[in-house]
Parts: structure tokens; C-alpha cells; sequence
């Protein structure tokens, strides 16, 4: 192929690879661990502990393994996509049948010392899946309904199951990062028309045979104004502290509302409200356009490389991290319900912060092999 | 390599459109936060420097029970209280101290505040007093400087518009328990009932309802400055009984002064239309507690007035137990309609000789003449013939020793023996246990509401289950129709020996319950007597001539008892009487039955969906 000569072959000793590595990209994730760092400085009363210290090491370590897995080449990564994937759905099953039940709900599976959220794994393996499947998908295949059946259901299967647990925020992000991939991958307008105008329907069909304490769960979880001393307190609460922000904030450690506990869970799913509180409406602007531009730095690798399926993997991790930084903050504004979803990088937690390192571990690799020969067989053929 | 490039091209399209719609949400968020931070930013902060929003949950009333035709049976009252919230008063021991200067404290109740303090969160009001007076009320608004954290609201109390005449259908409602509060935090609200007894305790989470919860701006020292945000509670879903409570009145007026209980049931499809025992006691009591003296007289009244004899009352059936006999000897082909057996007045069997309960005998009777007469004698020997075994599984499938689907906590099993059981308790069957058991007597225990299960099945030929709810919400539940019940698996032609018998009874003469007859000719009643001995008679007594129940102390004369079915060619009502130590079926149960029978076949509730409201005004106390 003639094209193929025109591609730069990139050196595949260590040091080339090495200087091959989006390093602004990384600043910007230091800048974000480093915005995390003061927050829980300050949450944890003006002091590094107990937070701020393990969430430096935290960082220092998970920024090894992305190195790590940056140097890993893309095409190795995808021969892993689909057992990842089946990884993926054997450790949802276990979560299911043993996993440690916590605030009513099956999440977290213990490996030893370490407590992981299948999910969370689950959506990074779920995004090198459909990209393996799409790599293979010419224009004309795409047209083709029967080849989209196999994704759906590698969507179907785990978002499935995370519902079980019952984790309806989490399921509901995947599906919705399912459906980012679909259509980054070229389906058609219409197809999407066709799969989500059921979606009401069907929802009220299953809502109408839950049983009644279901029922219940779900009404709680879209109506937590209903619950204005449990989930709601927390908004209010959290809205209140922001209000106190103002434009300027209350300056460094100054954030009354955080100190004296009338935040709940501050250091994790409200870690933001301690920015908005502290530094104002000018600080927490400044955050989102760090996280703005964490994502459009991910979709630029996305743009720039050159084989299908580094392309469809940037952008689903992009869109995860999209999606988790979304439903944080507006949760923290009381735009959308309680979903218990961190701010990646800045929240406190380590197991979600590995997860989310070794999801920009990949995207690094993306970036290093951007270039590399990564034909689809049967268009060469 | 066309076709890559399209599919780059598409991708690119699609990537930035992704990216663009990201920015765009990001960018909503930002304006969001702008508008929390900076716009509404200075209400959130006065909100945030003066300790903000107060939150508190209301309590929702509870539903209503009412009876088939919609008269309450409970219902709320306005209940004026004071409760104290902790996180508004500066001191909250000097606020109590000033409360009992005005409207006195006991030690108890000082006690329980101070828990409830320490055990609830600061925003949520501690009851202190309720069933205020008007004067009380006012002392305390008028002192109101002086108590810094106390507030008057209006919370609701039960009430029980028939009192002690529905008590044991209904039931009561009690403070929750901190067990309770454990599981719903809706209970640990000050003046929240939960259900104890009763319709009460068994609709007990669908009456309670959802809490409400009112959103307060304060000020520094805890002071309303204003409501922010109001969601009223849900009230609980009323409960709509079968019971009609006119016929209620009507049985309790029927059943007198005695210790007694009696049941009606639509017996097409199980509902119960009253449910009556005597003595009982007044259900509000519970609403703000029982005192001790009170307990203890309840307690030890030997005619029990806690208990509700209709379900959880334990009799032997007497002869009343004779139709599933006659019917397990049928069913098993142990006995025909036509076999004659003779009846000297005993029967001897292993060295033991059991009376008839007529001295001289009653000769030659068929199955009909012996249901008719209530001989002992034949039913000895249908019992001889068709085995324990056999009549216990016929008596359990009639709904007698056996847990019945009823709606309404606490029944009792009762007993029907059989070989097995007796073997577990060590002892072996003999002969004679399964002879007093054929007419009774011995280990069989019912109760009152299985005998007039009993007597629906026998007549309708369907396997009634008796209930009490009738409507939820005011959506009717399923068991009104007849064909929602299955068929007994008996045929009519058998069922129709036993009828006849029960017929015979009251309307032919020399049955043994003339006293049952109707007044009007045109309908008729089939029923059966039953006279429970609750001790052993000894030969010697019996025979020195001298043996008259009646010259017994109370506590030592049989039960009556009398069941009843109408009318006789159209199976409607089924009714059964219990009068504890009454003596004779046939005198003290049998009118009394006869005249709940007549009062219902007056009203005939069954057949009217909406009450006259003049028997409704009538109806209430």
C-alpha cells in the first residue's frame, strides 16, 4: 500500500517512545491532582492529613503505571481488548454474588488489601471492546445492521449487570458511553433514532412489574427532594456552601461551610464544593476549564492518529472522563440526582483514581503509537 | 483506502461534533455556576452565616378504616401538643424546668424526654406534652418568651368512633417503640401512632402514609424567619372492612351480658360482617397509654376483654363438630345416608361405656335423624368406623384446626388430634379418644370464626377463606366473587345429607333446636347445637341423678354453642354463637343466633353496596 510508506514509522527503542509522550498532556494532569491536593489539604482541616498526603503518593503512583502503560504498544492493547472485556463481566458476576454490600448496594469487590469497583474497570475494557469490533468496520459494513448486533449486546451485558447491583447512575453512564462510541464509530443518525425512541417505553414497562421496594429505590433516586433530610440534605447543604463562594470565594482554608461540617462526604463526591467555597465562582470556573481542556486535549489525540482504533479508544476515554467530570459537578449543583461518582484526580479514593490512571495510561499509548501500521485486514485485502 | 479516508472523515465529523456538544455542556454548568455562586450568591450566604436552613419532617395522617358502607370506624382527631426542638432553645433544661413551672412534668415523662433528646437528630421536635386543653395552650403562648424552643402544633390523635365495639376487629394504635424507630425513621416523629392490634397492626404500613417536610429560613438564635419550602405529607391509605358496623351493634346487642363471641360471614365468599366479642375494652386507651391499674384489670378479668374469642378463643366444638363426622364417614364409605344405627343410650367399648346425652336412648336412627337429634351414640359409631385420621383431614378441609387466610393478627390454630400427634406427645391413640372425638369433645379445639368457616364451606360447598378487608385505598381487593374461591371437591348429593340434617335441627319437630326458628316462615334457617363440657362429668355424679349444670359454679358449666346457615335454599349468611359457660346449645346459643340471623337477613348488607343514610346515623353510637 502506498499510503503505508508515507506514515512515520516512529523508532521503537525506549528513549524514542519516551520522547514520543504528550508531556503537556501530562502537565495537565498534574495541574488537576495538583488543584486536587489543596482542596483536601483544606478539607483535611489545613493539614496534609489524612488526605492530601496519600492522594500525592496516589498520584505519583498511578502516574508510573500511565507512563508504563503508555510505552505498551496499541496494537498489544488491542489484542487484550476482548478478554478485558470478559474480564470485565466475570468480576461484575463475582461483585454480584459476593461483593461487599455498601449503602445498599453491591459495588466493591476486596482483592486482598485492595477494594475495587468492577464498574469502573468495566467501562475501560467495554471502550477497547467496541474499538477492536469498529477497527474491522468499513463504511459498508457499517451499514449493516446485523454488524452492530455483537456491540450492542458487549454494551447490553454489562451495563446489565451494574443495574443489578443496583447501580443505576453507573449503568446509566455506560450505556451512554456505549452510545458516544457507536456514533463516533459512524452508525447511522436514524439507527440511533430507532434504539433510543423504545427507551421510555420499555423503562415503563419494567417500572410497572419492580416490585414495590423497587419501585421505591427508583422514585428515591429521581425524586431525592422526596428524601429532604437523607440526599437532599446533602444538596442543600452543598449548594449552600457554593452560594457562600460568591465571585472571589472566601479565600484558602476560609470555607466555613466545609469546616464545620455541614458538608457531608466533603473529601469525595463534594470535593468541589470546597473549591467553589473557598476560591469562588472564579476558582471553580478555573477547575472546569482544566478539566475542558484535559478533554479536548484527549479528543485531539483522538483526531490526530492514524489507525481506526486508537482513534474510537482516545475518544471513549475522553467521553468517560467527560461523563464522570459532568455528572460530578452537576450533582454537586443539584442539576441531577446523587450519583455517588467522584471528580477524577481530585476526590479523594484510590482505587478510582487508579482506575481512571490506567484509562490515560492507554490514551498515552494512543498518542505514542499514533502512527504505527495498524491496518484493518480486510480492506487491505 | 477511499473508503479509510471516508470513514476518517466521518469520524473527524463526528469526534469535534462529540467535543462540541462536551464544551457546550461544560459551559451550561459554568453559567449554572455563575448563577449559584454569583446571582443567588448573597441569599446563600446569609443562608450560610446566620446557620441556614431548618429542616422538619411533618407527619402524615393516617389513613382511615371504615366499614363496608364507608362509616369510619377509625379515624383522626386534631391532638394539640407541645414539643421542644432542641437546636432552637439555648438551654434546653432550664426550657423544661420553666415548662413544669407552668403545666407540671412527672419524673417518667421527664425521663423519656431527655432520651428522646439525646437520641434524636437536633432539628427534630421532641414531643413534650400533648392533648393539650385550650388553658394550657394559652399558658404556654403566653409564656412563650420564657421558653425558647417550645412550640405548640397541632399533631392528630386516633379515634375510634365505636369504641369497645370494634376494638378487637380494629385493633389500637401505640407510640412506636425505639426497636420501630430503628427501621423507619418516620416513626421517630413526636405524636406518630403505630398500629398494635388489629386492622391497625396489619395495614399498619399502607395506613401510615409519607412524611411531609417543611424547610425553614432561621436566624442565628434559631428563631422562623420564614417557610422556604412546604411538601405536605402523604396521608395513609384508608382501609374499607367488610364488617358492617350497624350488624356489629346488632350482634353485640344480641349477645348480651355474657361472655361470648360471635361471627357473621357472607358465606358465598368469606367476608365477615361482624365480628362481635364480649367483654372488650376501649381502644383509644392505648393512644396515650395504659395505666397500670387498668392493665392489671384487664388481666385478670377471668372473662378475658383483651382477647378476641372470635379468633383466638379456643372451644370444643361439641356436636356442632357432628357435620364434618358425618361428612369424613361419608366421603371415606365408612357409613351411608341410609345406614341405621341404634342408640340404647350408650355404647360400651374396652371396659368403657359412653353416654348418649339422653338418658333413655333414641333407638334406631339414620345419618339425617342422628344429625337431628344429636345422638352421641351414632356419631360414636360413625367416629368407631370411620377413624381419627379421616375425620381429621375432613375437619381440616372444612377450615377447623387449621390456620386460616384470615387478615387479622393473632388467631389460633386450634386442635383437631390425630394419631400422629398424640404419638408425638408420647401417648398412644386409644379407641375412646377417637369416640369423643366424634362428637366434639376431647383434644378437638376451634374457635369461633373457624366454626362459621366451617358452616360457609358446609353450605356453600366452596372453600371460603374468612377476611375483613374488603377495600384498599378504595380500590376493591379480589375474594368478593364467589367464583373467586375453589370448590370443596365434595359433591352436592353429599354435602345435601348433612343440610338436611342441619334443617332438621331447627325446623322439623323434635329436632333439637326449635328455639332457632325463624320468626318469618318464608326463610329458613339450618343450623346445629353444641354443648362443650369443659370438665369431665364422673359416672357417680351422672349416675346419683343429681348432675345439673346449671347448680355449677360458672367457670365450670359447658359452653353453648350454635351455628347457623340462611336461608336454607339460597346459602347467604353463616353465623356462629359461642356463649362461654351458657350451659345448653339449644337454649342459651340458639335464640341468640336466631336473632343475629334475622337482624342480618333484615339489613342484608351482602346485597346493598351503599347504606341508607339513616342506618348509617342509626348506626353510630
Amino acid at each position: 500500500m502506498m499510503d503505508r510508506r508515507l506514515w512515520r514509522e516512529p523508532s521503537f527503542d525506549l528513549m524514542g517512545k519516551v520522547l514520543q509522550i504528550n508531556w503537556l498532556y501530562v502537565l495537565l494532569l498534574c495541574c488537576l491532582a495538583g488543584v486536587g491536593y489543596v482542596a483536601l489539604y483544606s478539607a483535611g482541616g489545613g493539614s496534609p492529613e489524612p488526605y492530601a498526603t496519600r492522594h500525592a503518593m496516589r498520584f505519583a503512583f498511578g502516574l508510573l503505571v500511565m507512563l508504563a502503560i503508555g510505552l505498551v504498544d496499541i496494537r498489544v492493547i488491542a489484542k487484550l481488548a476482548w478478554p478485558a472485556w470478559l474480564g470485565g463481566v466475570v468480576l461484575l458476576v463475582l461483585v454480584l454474588r459476593m461483593g461487599h454490600v455498601g449503602k445498599g448496594a453491591q459495588r466493591w469487590l476486596e482483592l486482598g488489601p485492595l477494594q475495587m469497583q468492577p464498574s469502573e474497570l468495566m467501562k475501560l475494557a467495554l471502550v477497547l471492546a467496541l474499538a477492536a469490533w469498529f477497527h474491522k468496520a468499513s463504511w459498508q459494513r457499517m451499514g449493516n445492521p446485523l454488524f452492530l448486533i455483537p456491540p450492542l449486546i458487549a454494551v447490553l451485558i454489562p451495563v446489565g449487570l451494574i443495574l443489578k447491583e443496583p447501580n443505576l447512575g453507573t449503568a446509566a453512564i455506560t450505556a451512554m458511553l456505549g452510545a458516544c462510541m457507536f456514533f463516533a464509530a459512524g452508525v447511522r443518525w436514524w439507527k440511533f433514532l430507532l434504539v433510543t425512541l423504545p427507551i421510555p417505553l420499555l423503562a415503563q414497562f419494567v417500572y410497572g412489574h419492580l416490585h414495590d421496594y423497587q419501585r421505591a429505590r427508583i422514585d428515591t433516586f429521581l425524586h431525592p427532594e422526596s428524601d429532604p433530610l437523607g440526599a437532599g440534605y446533602n444538596i442543600i447543604q452543598s449548594k449552600i456552601a457554593l452560594g457562600s463562594g460568591g465571585m472571589w470565594g472566601q479565600g484558602f482554608l476560609q470555607g466555613t461551610q466545609a469546616h464545620l461540617d455541614f458538608l457531608p462526604e466533603k473529601q469525595t463526591d463534594f470535593i468541589f464544593t470546597i473549591i467553589g467555597e473557598e476560591w469562588g465562582f472564579v476558582g471553580g470556573v478555573a477547575v472546569m476549564a482544566l478539566l475542558g481542556l484535559i478533554i479536548v486535549g484527549g479528543m485531539l489525540i483522538a483526531l490526530r492518529c492514524r489507525h481506526q482504533f486508537g482513534r474510537l479508544v482516545a475518544l471513549g476515554i475522553s467521553c468517560n472522563f467527560f461523563l464522570y467530570v459532568f455528572v460530578n459537578i452537576a450533582m454537586v449543583m443539584g442539576v441531577i440526582p446523587v450519583g455517588g461518582v467522584p471528580l477524577p484526580l481530585v476526590s479523594h479514593g484510590g482505587s478510582a483514581m487508579l482506575t481512571v490512571m490506567v484509562g490515560f495510561g492507554v490514551l498515552m499509548s494512543v498518542h505514542v503509537h499514533r502512527d504505527v501500521e495498524f491496518p484493518t485486514k480486510r480492506e487491505d485485502g | 483506502m477511499k473508503r479509510d479516508v471516508e470513514r476518517t472523515g466521518v469520524f473527524t465529523r463526528r469526534a469535534l461534533l462529540l467535543l462540541g456538544g462536551q464544551l457546550a455542556v461544560l459551559g451550561t454548568l459554568g453559567s449554572r455556576l455563575y448563577q449559584v455562586q454569583v446571582r443567588e450568591g448573597a441569599r446563600y450566604n446569609t443562608l450560610a452565616d446566620e446557620n441556614r436552613i431548618s429542616a422538619r419532617m411533618i407527619a402524615p395522617p393516617r389513613g382511615r378504616i371504615l366499614d363496608r358502607f364507608g362509616t369510619p370506624v377509625a379515624g383522626n382527631i386534631t391532638n394539640w401538643r407541645a414539643v421542644l426542638v432542641a437546636e432552637q432553645a439555648d438551654n434546653v433544661k432550664a426550657t423544661l424546668d420553666a415548662f413544669s413551672a407552668l403545666l407540671p412534668l412527672s419524673e417518667y415523662e421527664r425521663v423519656r424526654i431527655d432520651r428522646e433528646l439525646h437520641r434524636r437528630r437536633k432539628f427534630i421536635p421532641v414531643l413534650v406534652k400533648e392533648f393539650l386543653t385550650w388553658d394550657e395552650m394559652a399558658a404556654i403562648e403566653v409564656n412563650a418568651p420564657d421558653l425558647p424552643g417550645i412550640a405548640v402544633d397541632a399533631g392528630t390523635s386516633r379515634s375510634y368512633p365505636f369504641g369497645s365495639q370494634l376494638a378487637h376487629v380494629v385493633g389500637y394504635v401505640a407510640p412506636p417503640n425505639e426497636a420501630d424507630v430503628a427501621d423507619d425513621p418516620l416513626l421517630a416523629l413526636p405524636g406518630i401512632r403505630i398500629g398494635r392490634a388489629g386492622m391497625e397492626k396489619y395495614h399498619d404500613l399502607g395506613l401510615r402514609g409519607r412524611a411531609g417536610a417543611v424547610q425553614f429560613e432561621v436566624n442565628a438564635v434559631g428563631r422562623i424567619i420564614r417557610e422556604l419550602d412546604r411538601q405536605e405529607g402523604i396521608q395513609g391509605e384508608d382501609v374499607g372492612l367488610t364488617i358492617d358496623s350497624g350488624l356489629q351493634l346488632s350482634v353485640l346487642n344480641s349477645l348480651g351480658d355474657e361472655s361470648a363471641s360471635a361471627v357473621v360471614m357472607d358465606c358465598r365468599n368469606g367476608e365477615v360482617l361482624a365480628m362481635a366479642t364480649n367483654p372488650s375494652f376501649d381502644p383509644s386507651v392505648f393512644n396515650s397509654g395504659v395505666s397500670q391499674a387498668q392493665w392489671l384489670q384487664w388481666t385478670n378479668d377471668r372473662r378475658t376483654p383483651l382477647i378476641n374469642k372470635a379468633t383466638s378463643g379456643l372451644y370444643a366444638p361439641g356436636s356442632t363438630f357432628k357435620m364434618a363426622v358425618a361428612l369424613a364417614g361419608l366421603e371415606s364409605k365408612a357409613i351411608t345416608p341410609a345406614d341405621r344405627i341404634n342408640c340404647p343410650g350408650y355404647l360400651d367399648l374396652g371396659g368403657t361405656r359412653f353416654h348418649c346425652w339422653r338418658k333413655g336412648g333414641h333407638g334406631m336412627l339414620n345419618l339425617r335423624g342422628g344429625l337431628k337429634n344429636s345422638c352421641d351414640v351414632f356419631f360414636y359409631e360413625v367416629a368407631r368406623r370411620t377413624g381419627i385420621d379421616h375425620i381429621a383431614t375432613m375437619a381440616n378441609r372444612l377450615g377447623l384446626g387449621v390456620e386460616l387466610d384470615l387478615d387479622l393478627p393473632g388467631q389460633r390454630t386450634g386442635l383437631i388430634p390425630t394419631r400422629e400427634w398424640r404419638i408425638g406427645q408420647g401417648h398412644a391413640w386409644n379407641i375412646g379418644d377417637t369416640i369423643v372425638s366424634g362428637i366434639g369433645q376431647g383434644y378437638v379445639q376451634v374457635t369461633p370464626l373457624q366454626l362459621c368457616t366451617y358452616v360457609s364451606r358446609v353450605a356453600t360447598g366452596r372453600v371460603v377463606q374468612p377476611h375483613l378487608t374488603r377495600k384498599l385505598a378504595g380500590v376493591l381487593q379480589p375474594g368478593v366473587e364467589p367464583d373467586d374461591w375453589p370448590m370443596l371437591g365434595m359433591t352436592d348429593k353429599m354435602l345435601n345429607n348433612v343440610r338436611e340434617g342441619m334443617w332438621a335441627v331447627v325446623n322439623e319437630a323434635g329436632g333439637t333446636a326449635p328455639q332457632a326458628r325463624l320468626a318469618d316462615p318464608s326463610v329458613q334457617l339450618a343450623g346445629k347445637t353444641g354443648s362443650a363440657q369443659v370438665r369431665r362429668v364422673s359416672r357417680e355424679l351422672r349416675e346419683s341423678g343429681h348432675f345439673d349444670s346449671d347448680k355449677l359454679p360458672w367457670e365450670y358449666r359447658p359452653h353453648a354453642l350454635f351455628v347457623a346457615y340462611a336461608p336454607y335454599d339460597a346459602p347467604r349468611y353463616a353465623v356462629s354463637v359461642v356463649i362461654e359457660h351458657g350451659n345448653a346449645g339449644a337454649t342459651a346459643a340458639g335464640p341468640v343466633a336466631r336473632d343475629i340471623m334475622a337482624a342480618t337477613l333484615r339489613r342484608d348488607p351482602a346485597n346493598r353496596s351503599v347504606s341508607p343514610s339513616a342506618q348509617v346515623a342509626d348506626a353510630r353510637p
